[in-house]
């Protein structure tokens, strides 16, 4: 190291105007999907540079390069002027870049000064040197104002303490790059305080610091510079000052609405009969501390009638769906209706014999067994459809699934194949067939043409459109706002819990939606 | 190795094709497997026992007991959990039969529809737990384990249950062994069939008519798939599990039953380890431990390769330790080959 730098002397002082890290020319492919392209970044030491972008920008994909989870397809990376590559977490974490995740990474069940040091323990021959532990964690929390006993465990503290005990793992490892993925999402006001301070702090200490969030005010408030991503481009990197509120929604925004699907022929939802209402709907987080997912939200959806549901990550919206149908049984206050008459969702199976139906954001997870065949997915919800008095008539089975399959063109060689085997557009039509199958009335779509190709995209639209003209009640959730104005009649926007505007189609606009899901002040008003 | 194969004229792509399909069906496995003790009980034929039918009835026979308990067992494993119970539910039901059926003289209308109510509440207690309060399967059936032994010791006084029935003189005095026992224990068919392999056979067929045919069958598979699409499908998870716990107790009563028969005795020290021995037969039929997948018929398959494993050793005189040290091996080996499928 010595000798290394006296050669490297010249080039050390160009260091000095170097910035503390630089990302050129980054790319990164999933697939066929680029999920970052030619994207440049950089950070300096004591600034707060704020990644905007809607869900899906690549800001988590940029991240994950920074931290050694992605390696980039092309790309460089400097930190300090030298030119690196992370392998892995370990060695990014070796370089002082600490990411502070939404879902925190600690282990409740240790103790404060355990999980600091977690995977870069003190240690003399094996042995643990718990005293320097504690010493250095406890000079860790000092710097953050924070006076806990570094032995007491993890879990006993509130959600905002252990966030600033893994900024104090962070500071430990002495990190001189954090990376805050919105950290304020599970956050209360005073909070949410505490932690500014504590950036600030840091700033003064000479980190950089990486924050993404989804709120004006928050961006505004502590932000030295913005860069914007959109579907994986580097779009702008301006100073706070240079990018006000309107120009920073134009450039997230700027997707090109595609040509409409929704059938126009659908008569006007206005002055049907209102098929779903909910009234003061709240939804408590399931643990106790945080703020709740979802307060009072009040809405009404009338039969033939797609109301958009709009809201970024963190804005409760699918906590709303998943509410009404029955998912978080004893967290849920409120009053909802169908068809006028009262509905208690208590659970899943009372709702679907309401006629209510969910399609969730994650297929394999939530959405099919995958082990099992196509005829047996699709007839799920339905089963006793196709088990009169309990036994299973399995040509009434194939023959349900054989006319879902045939409406929704699946593209299968047999229905009696594993769902595992089939491609993410088509695994889609299964769930869809699965909830045809079943009758619903009120149809509850959370993401429904996540990661499916365009001609699935479009015989989904073709689908909900049936759906409407048949009189059902829709509720979309779609992060892709394009889609999310083309097929919705209504759009009702939803910001950390609660409804904070809703526009006609008429008036509808992928800014005003964006300006009001960000927290944006009088959004509805303009 | 590869190199020769590709040599050998016959296997054409199309026949390799046809192999590697069979391969990844868990029913061809496991049959294959079966053929393959068939063809050592064959070569290693203790003299010709292995020729004789009295040979392979008594095979069938000794592995009924471990045949009823695994095809409970088959369905809680298909469901993604586990039950530990079942051996020490065993004990208890053998032990309750031996009382009401030789000390109290109950009829067997009365006596085994008690018993089986026995086993299929203590299935059904540890099923409620499982599904009301979320805790792991192996816990609570870890716990009904224990608990059901001491039930056992409890209503048995920790002693045999046999015909020999203590007098209030102290004196013993010896009963007939009653008239059921002796049913269970007998063959049919010229003394070709043991009515406990006609039993586990009777098991086989509920089970799979259950897994196959019924909606509870199709409910039992999608909630070891993923329980959490199964729950937003409107199945109703708690219900399910109760069942498929309840039928593993009811199972072991059966088992209960059929064990007290055969030893003509309750003894509360009865099925210690059973569990394991329908674990591995499940496991050896090739049903998934992970849940979801694999079936009745595998359940079969791996009762007859266990049985006839044990039954060559025997008939070979192999000492029990190296019996043993020798299934401990055939089960891994067993698991390895089928880790190679999906």
């Amino acid at each position: 190291m010595a000798t290394a730098s006296v050669q490297a002397r010249p080039e050390q002082q160009q260091a000095e105007n170097h910035p503390l890290l630089r990302m050129t020319g980054i790319s990164k492919s999933f697939g066929a999907i680029r999920a970052l392209k030619q994207v440049d970044f950089d950070l300096r030491a004591g600034e707060v540079h704020v990644l905007a972008g809607e869900n899906g920008a690549g800001k988590s994909t940029l991240i994950k390069i920074l931290g050694g989870v992605h390696q980039p397809d092309e790309g460089r990376i400097h930190l300090r002027g030298r030119l690196l590559r992370f392998h892995s977490p370990r060695e990014a974490v070796a370089q002082g870049v600490a990411i502070i995740h939404q879902e925190l990474s600690l282990v409740p069940a240790m103790s404060i000064a355990d999980n600091i040091f977690l995977g870069h323990e003190h240690t003399t021959g094996g042995w643990l040197r718990h005293q320097d532990q504690r010493q250095q964690a406890g000079r860790a929390l000092k710097r953050l104002g924070l006076t806990a006993d570094v032995r007491q465990t993890v879990g006993t503290f509130p959600i905002a303490t252990q966030q600033l005990i893994e900024i104090a793992k962070a500071l430990a490892l002495e990190a001189e790059i954090i990376v805050m993925d919105e950290p304020t999402s599970a956050l209360r006001e005073p909070e949410v305080e505490r932690l500014f301070a504590c950036i600030h702090d840091l700033k003064v200490r000479d980190c950089g610091i990486i924050y993404i969030t989804h709120k004006l005010e928050e961006v505004y408030h502590i932000a030295d510079r913005i860069t914007v991503l959109r579907d994986g481009d580097h779009i702008i990197t301006a100073r706070v000052a240079e990018l006000p509120a309107a120009a920073l929604i134009r450039s997230m925004v700027g997707r090109d609405l595609p040509e409409s699907a929704r059938d126009a022929t659908v008569p006007a939802p206005s002055g049907r009969q209102v098929r779903l209402a909910a009234q003061g709907f709240s939804v408590q987080a399931s643990r106790r501390g945080l703020r709740p997912l979802v307060e009072g939200v009040s809405l009404e959806v009338r039969a033939g009638e797609i109301v958009g549901l709009a809201g970024l990550a963190g804005s409760g919206n699918s906590d709303l769906l998943s509410a009404l149908f029955g998912v978080h049984r004893g967290r849920v206050a409120g009053r909802a209706w169908i068809d006028g008459r009262p509905y208690r969702p208590t659970s899943p199976r009372a709702a679907i014999r309401r006629g209510i139906a969910l399609v969730t954001n994650d297929r394999q997870r939530t959405g099919l067994v995958l082990g099992m065949n196509i005829a047996a997915n699709m007839t799920l919800a339905s089963v006793a459809r196709v088990s009169p008095a309990g036994w299973l008539d399995f040509a009434h089975e194939m023959q349900l699934a054989e006319r879902v399959a045939g409406d929704l063109d699946l593209r299968a060689a047999s229905l009696t194949q594993p769902v595992a085997t089939l491609s993410g557009g088509n695994q889609q039509k299964v769930v869809l067939g699965k909830w045809l199958n079943a009758q619903p009335r009120v149809l509850l779509l959370d993401e429904p043409t996540r990661g499916v190709d365009v001609g699935a995209k479009q015989e989904i639209y073709q689908l909900m459109n049936r759906w409407s003209r048949a009189g059902h009640a829709i509720l979309l959730i779609t992060s892709e706002l394009p889609e999310l104005l083309m097929m919705s009649d209504r759009i009702i926007v939803m910001h950390r819990g609660k409804v904070v505007a809703e526009f006609d189609r008429a008036q509808a606009t992928q800014e005003r939606i964006l300006h009001a899901a960000m927290g944006g002040a009088a959004a509805s008003s303009e | 190795m590869s190199d020769e194969l590709k040599s050998i004229p016959s296997l054409s792509p199309a026949h390799a094709a046809w192999w590697r399909e069979a391969l990844r069906n868990p029913v061809f496995t496991a049959a294959a497997a079966f053929g393959l003790v068939l063809v050592l009980g064959l070569i290693f034929s203790g003299d010709g026992a292995f020729y004789k039918w009295g040979t392979h009835r008594d095979a069938l026979r000794q592995a009924s007991v471990y045949g009823i308990l695994a095809c409970g067992m088959t369905v809680v494993i298909i469901s993604a959990g586990i039950d530990l119970s079942v051996g020490s539910v065993l004990a208890l039901v053998a032990v309750s039969f031996s009382i009401l059926s030789i000390h109290w003289g109950w009829s067997p209308w009365v006596a085994i529809p008690a018993c089986l109510a026995v086993g299929t509440a203590c299935g059904a207690v540890t099923g409620g737990i499982i599904a009301r309060f979320a805790i792991q399967p192996f816990i609570v059936t870890l716990s009904m384990m224990v608990f059901a032994r001491g039930m056992a010791k409890y209503v048995s006084g920790g002693m045999k249950v046999s015909t020999a029935v203590q007098g209030a003189d102290g004196t013993y005095s010896y009963v007939d062994v009653p008239e059921i026992f002796r049913l269970i224990d007998s063959r049919l068919l010229g003394e070709n069939l043991s009515v406990v392999s006609l039993i586990f056979l009777a098991c086989v067929v509920i089970s799979w008519i259950g897994l196959s045919r019924l909606r509870w069958g199709r409910y039992i598979y999608a909630i070891g798939g993923n329980e959490a699409a199964a729950r937003l499908s409107g199945v109703p998870v708690g219900a399910m599990k109760v069942a498929a716990y309840g039928l593993a107790g009811l199972f072991a009563a059966v088992a209960g039953i059929c064990q007290a028969a055969q030893e003509q005795q309750g003894d509360p020290e009865a099925g210690i380890a059973y569990e394991l021995s329908a674990i591995a037969i499940v496991v050896i039929g090739g049903t998934n431990l992970m849940g979801g997948r694999g079936g009745i018929g595998l359940t079969l398959l791996g009762t007859l390769i266990i049985g006839y494993i044990e039954k060559i050793l025997s008939i070979n005189a192999v000492p029990e330790a190296n019996r043993l040290m020798l299934t401990g091996v055939i089960i891994v080996a067993a698991v390895l080959i089928q880790r190679r499928r999906v």
